[in-house]
């Protein structure tokens, strides 16, 4: 088959693999401020950040007819689609569990597009959360059902369930703060290459970290995302379409959700091994439709809540063993220049907490060679959403 | 400080709101005793509570009674910020004991220092990871009893 034009074409889908894998691109990003106040409502942030990522593909927002988003967010399609001034609309989806569905968002629209449901999709995270309520704290609105078997005792906020996993995780396999703080130290230093990010020009010493309030011993205060105001968007059209936008296409190579056998909820205490999470799930499916691994991996951007998802997120999704995510962090290997460098914009713990989004459009930006902590020809970049919620995870290539 | 504020809606102990598939736990736990649903035709353990057995997809159930013996499987201490009625008990214990007959099933509750003692009543210190626990229960100001955890195997 003749290429239509000079640029080049995407690999052609090998016979009989996923009718997803390199379908679909994202084409355009978007984003507002970030910081812990915003003065705009979450609807005009999301409408900001939509239109910025449209104005970024050069697409009218007429053509949208494709909307994917959390069932957190406060905003919903109807609302979205005639403020932008979308077209109709034949396709809308939403993900919940939390910052579980962000990578989730991104592959309803790829699935939707490659199977022809609709053509301009934008998927979105709007958030008032530097600004407005701790969810926590809202005792009624957690789920009977499983926050009976735990809340009572004072295991209230996500920071304490994964505290628990954190001990668990360092009595079983000898981790140590320090590897936390590695965590936490690979995100500060890419933030501070980062101008965007709430935590540009604050640098964070080991002592800073090790001297810090504790929040949930044995997480510090540093252990802990951001809270921020903000709001970030991106555009999805299919391979095809992607040759003839403004920026160059980012493929989306491989998408897939995790929900593992008999898991509860934010994390599963009950099961053989509770330290193997959705991740595991996700990344099984991830990796089988796509056409490289974990070795193949030039960056990642993995959901970063609390540090400890980390070393958790690098076994699940195989660039170790059982039990090495913890060494894995030593020498600067998350940081630029290491050997799996992650969240290079900042991450939730540096540049902004907005349910994993940013880690999205980070991604993209990588791949499009625009990171401000850019490693050199990243053509292959892991994005994946929360760990212990149920999850989603992408494969993005250049 | 007022956006920490804002979505409180219950200043104190929270209490657990059980469902249809949860009550059985928490009227057991009302008469001093730890039971834990089993499959009434295969006899699995299962926890939390559900409908059916995820094993045989029976719908018929019955409710083990449990010895209490358990170990520590992890645990915590929270520290602000809290709810009002937790902070004012911060850093307190919360543990995650695995059952001495089903090590797979693991119950969130609290260490105290003797029955009926506060969930701040333990010494940090005493506090590790397969420590030897056993069941107490405590009732709540607002008429639920729920599990607490003593420290060692025998009273």
């Amino acid at each position: 088959m003749a290429t239509r034009s000079t640029t080049p074409a995407p690999p052609p889908a090998r016979r009989g693999s996923p009718a997803l894998k390199d379908a679909t691109a994202i084409v355009g990003i978007g984003q507002t401020p970030f910081a812990r106040r915003l003065e705009d409502s979450e609807k005009s942030l999301a409408c900001r950040a939509i239109l910025a990522a449209l104005d970024d593909a050069g697409i009218p927002p007429s053509q949208v007819d494709a909307f994917a988003s959390y069932t957190m967010e406060e905003t919903d399609e109807v609302e979205i689609a005639k403020s932008i001034g979308a077209g109709d609309v034949t396709f809308f989806a939403r993900t919940g569990f939390g910052g579980g569905a962000s990578c989730a968002t991104v592959a309803h629209l790829a699935t939707a597009i490659a199977t022809g449901q609709a053509s301009v999709g934008v998927a979105w995270r709007s958030r008032k959360r530097g600004s407005g309520p701790r969810p926590w704290r809202n005792t009624r609105t957690q789920l009977p059902t499983p926050a009976q078997w735990s809340r009572p005792y004072g295991l209230i906020r996500p920071v304490d369930e994964i505290a628990m996993l954190a001990r668990r995780y360092m009595h079983e396999y000898g981790a140590t703060r320090d590897h936390f703080f590695n965590v936490a130290r690979a995100c500060r230093r890419h933030a501070a290459r980062n101008p965007a990010a709430v935590m540009h020009g604050r640098p964070l010493t080991r002592e800073t970290y090790m001297t810090s309030r504790w929040i949930s011993e044995p997480l510090c205060l540093y252990d802990n995302c951001l809270e921020t105001d903000g709001a970030l968007a991106c555009v999805l059209v299919s391979a095809d379409r992607a040759r003839d936008c403004r920026r160059s296409p980012v493929y989306v190579h491989s998408a897939a959700q995790g929900l593992p056998a008999q898991h509860h909820g934010m994390v599963n205490y009950w099961n053989g091994d509770p330290l193997t999470g959705p991740s595991w799930t996700a990344a099984r499916q991830l990796w089988k439709t796509a056409d490289f691994g974990p070795a193949d991996i030039d960056v990642a951007q993995i959901y970063d809540a609390f540090t400890p998802l980390i070393p958790l997120s690098l076994e699940g999704y195989g660039f170790c063993g059982r039990g090495e995510g913890a060494a894995f962090t030593e020498d600067g290997a998350l940081e630029r220049g290491g050997r799996l460098p992650l969240n290079t914009g900042g991450g939730g713990l540096s540049e902004a907490y907005v349910h994993g989004f940013n880690l999205i459009t980070e991604g993209v930006r990588q791949l499009r060679g625009t990171s401000t902590a850019q490693v050199p020809g990243a053509s292959t970049c892991l994005v994946t959403a929360g760990e212990g919620v149920p999850t989603s995870a992408l494969l993005l290539r250049s | 400080m007022s956006s920490m504020m804002r979505g409180t809606t219950d200043n104190g102990p929270l209490l657990p709101e059980p469902d249809e598939d949860g009550a059985p736990f928490w009227e057991f736990a009302a008469r001093g005793e730890l039971r834990v649903q089993a499959c009434g035709l295969c006899r699995e353990l299962r926890f939390p509570p559900r409908p059916c057995c995820p094993r045989c997809q029976s719908f018929d159930n019955e409710w083990q009674r449990m010895s209490g013996r358990g170990r520590i499987w992890s645990y915590v201490l929270p520290h602000p910020p809290l709810l009002p009625a937790y902070a004012a008990r911060s850093p307190y214990n919360v543990v995650v004991v695995e059952l001495a007959e089903a090590p797979r099933i693991r119950l969130v509750g609290n260490l105290v220092a003797a029955p009926g003692a506060d969930i701040d009543s333990v010494d940090p210190e005493q506090l590790y990871i397969g420590a030897p626990v056993r069941v107490t229960f405590a009732r709540l100001p607002g008429g639920f009893t729920v599990p607490r955890w003593l420290l060692g195997a025998t009273s």
